[in-house]
């Protein structure tokens, strides 16, 4: 278990322990405040430079890591990928290579392929890495911020600040996670973050998108979506990612949003009080119906906004911190 | 300490009372309070955290300490900042860079509880609790209840 993620790299959540978990929570709990400041900076990453890598396209994760990395004042190189020497045929290596060789003291990295960004850890074991992403392997920031998001609405409705909670608030937590399990990486993000802390977590999803192995998994797996809408305090819909070939996973878009997406007719079979999330982008009308994800229920755009402060507490543990001063 | 304030600032409409977070924040809401009997109207009051504004993150564990609350534009009000403990000056170096991100105070002065010496910036207090001669290796908390002395590495 790793109880802090000072000085670490942050590959995946699992493995953290929740304590390492409480403690980004709590840190980005302060950066909030920073974002409502008219001045929304502070000097803490000054003269530190953060490396921006994404290989696969992103627009809410890449500007909030480059925004949040700038409201620590660290500089930031942003290497846009499709008109670097990547196109040219240059290795992950190389490129690490050399834009190590301008100096840096952070990557943030989102990749295609499962494990790259911790296999870039190993090319530069003196520089910070951040995966952004990686395959269909992990998305640690946006479990965290998921996970931000449900502990800051509890929190409001119990007039109470999320850190004076710790982790009271997800304890028995009904999370349900639904859709594209499979390839969603963010799903794999979600269910550590959301178990380690303590809630129950189940998915659901049709046979064909569930992973191959659920053994290690701590969910348990609902095979009706519709029986789960009531059990539901979280209801997490993932999105479906034609990108990774999902069309083949379904008869068709029309029969997965009848039996797996969250029209407006399950969404008022839900608890008043159920919270609804989705990590964006939104294919409206196939996993979320469009009016649903303008319900006073969802907080999807909450959760974007809070992508800077959690990400901001992620730069600012990993890079200033250092192993030893974890408890 | 209140009175003394008093007498100097005069214009206790402009004053903000900032506590720093968080061996600073109860005494200056005790000091707050003090400001508001003598004076007869209220005093504005909020709390710094100047965590991410030090130069020594490296060197010094991070403290997760609780959120800054400044309630108002700071723009020609008077700071006055309190803090428990006055030691290397570092903290009230952090404070002056980070109060600049809330407006450009009129004024800003200092109030300790225990100024144990040991500069190593030129800061000084502008109304001192006690003053009280230390060893480097001896260890200083200041809280409403009083003050202990410890040597460093115990408890």
């Amino acid at each position: 278990m790793i109880t802090s993620i000072r000085g670490r790299n942050l590959l995946t959540l699992d493995g953290l322990s929740p304590e390492a978990l409480l403690e980004v929570l709590d840190t980005a709990e302060l950066f909030v405040e920073v974002n409502q400041r008219t001045i929304k900076k502070v000097p803490a990453l000054k003269g530190r430079v953060v490396a921006s890598l994404f290989f696969e396209e992103s627009t809410r994760t890449r500007l909030s890591f480059e925004t949040a990395a700038k409201r620590l004042s660290a500089d930031v190189l942003s290497l846009a990928v499709a008109s670097s020497s990547v196109k040219k045929g240059e290795s992950l290596r190389d490129t690490i290579a050399t834009i190590d060789a301008l100096g840096i003291d952070a990557v943030v990295m989102r990749h295609q392929s499962s494990g790259a960004a911790h296999q870039v850890g190993g090319y530069v074991p003196h520089v910070r890495v951040i995966n952004a992403g990686d395959g269909l392997h992990q998305h640690p920031t946006q479990g965290l911020l998921d996970a931000f998001t449900v502990r800051q609405v509890l929190a409001e409705r119990a007039h109470a600040r999320g850190s004076e909670t710790g982790r009271e608030l997800f304890a028995g937590l009904h999370v349900l996670i639904v859709g594209d399990i499979r390839h969603s990486r963010v799903a794999r993000s979600d269910v550590a973050a959301y178990s380690a802390l303590g809630a129950e977590v189940r998915v659901a999803a049709p046979g064909t998108l569930l992973p191959s192995s659920l053994e290690d998994w701590p969910v348990g797996v609902v095979s009706d979506f519709d029986e789960a809408l009531d059990w539901a305090d979280v209801v997490g819909v993932l999105r479906l990612q034609h990108e990774r070939g999902t069309g083949a996973f379904v008869p068709s878009l029309r029969e997965f949003t009848q039996t797996y997406g969250l029209t407006m007719e399950r969404a008022r079979r839900l608890r008043p009080t159920t919270i609804i999330m989705h990590p964006g982008p939104m294919n409206r009308g196939v996993e979320i119906d469009s009016a649903v994800a303008d319900l006073p229920a969802a907080v999807i755009e909450r959760q974007v906004s809070n992508g800077v402060p959690i990400r901001m507490a992620a730069l600012y543990l990993s890079v200033t911190g250092s192993p030893e001063e974890a408890k | 300490m209140a009175h003394e304030v008093v007498e100097r600032v005069r214009d206790t409409d402009a004053l903000v009372v900032l506590g720093l977070q968080t061996g600073g924040v109860p005494f200056a809401e005790v000091l707050a309070d003090a400001l508001e009997e003598i004076s007869a109207h209220r005093v504005v009051r909020g709390s710094l955290d100047v965590s991410f504004y030090r130069d020594d993150v490296a060197q010094r564990p991070f403290v997760a300490s609780s959120a800054s609350h400044v309630p108002v534009d700071l723009s020609e009000r008077l700071v006055l900042l309190v803090d428990d403990v006055l030691f290397t000056g570092r903290t009230i170096r952090s404070a002056l860079n980070a109060l600049g991100d809330f407006g450009r105070p009129r004024a800003v002065q200092l109030a300790v509880m225990v100024d144990r010496g040991h500069r190593e910036l030129p800061i000084r207090p502008d109304y001192v609790g006690k003053n009280l001669p230390t060893s480097l290796s001896e260890e200083i908390v200041a809280t409403l209840e009083g003050v202990w002395i410890g040597t460093r590495g115990e408890g």
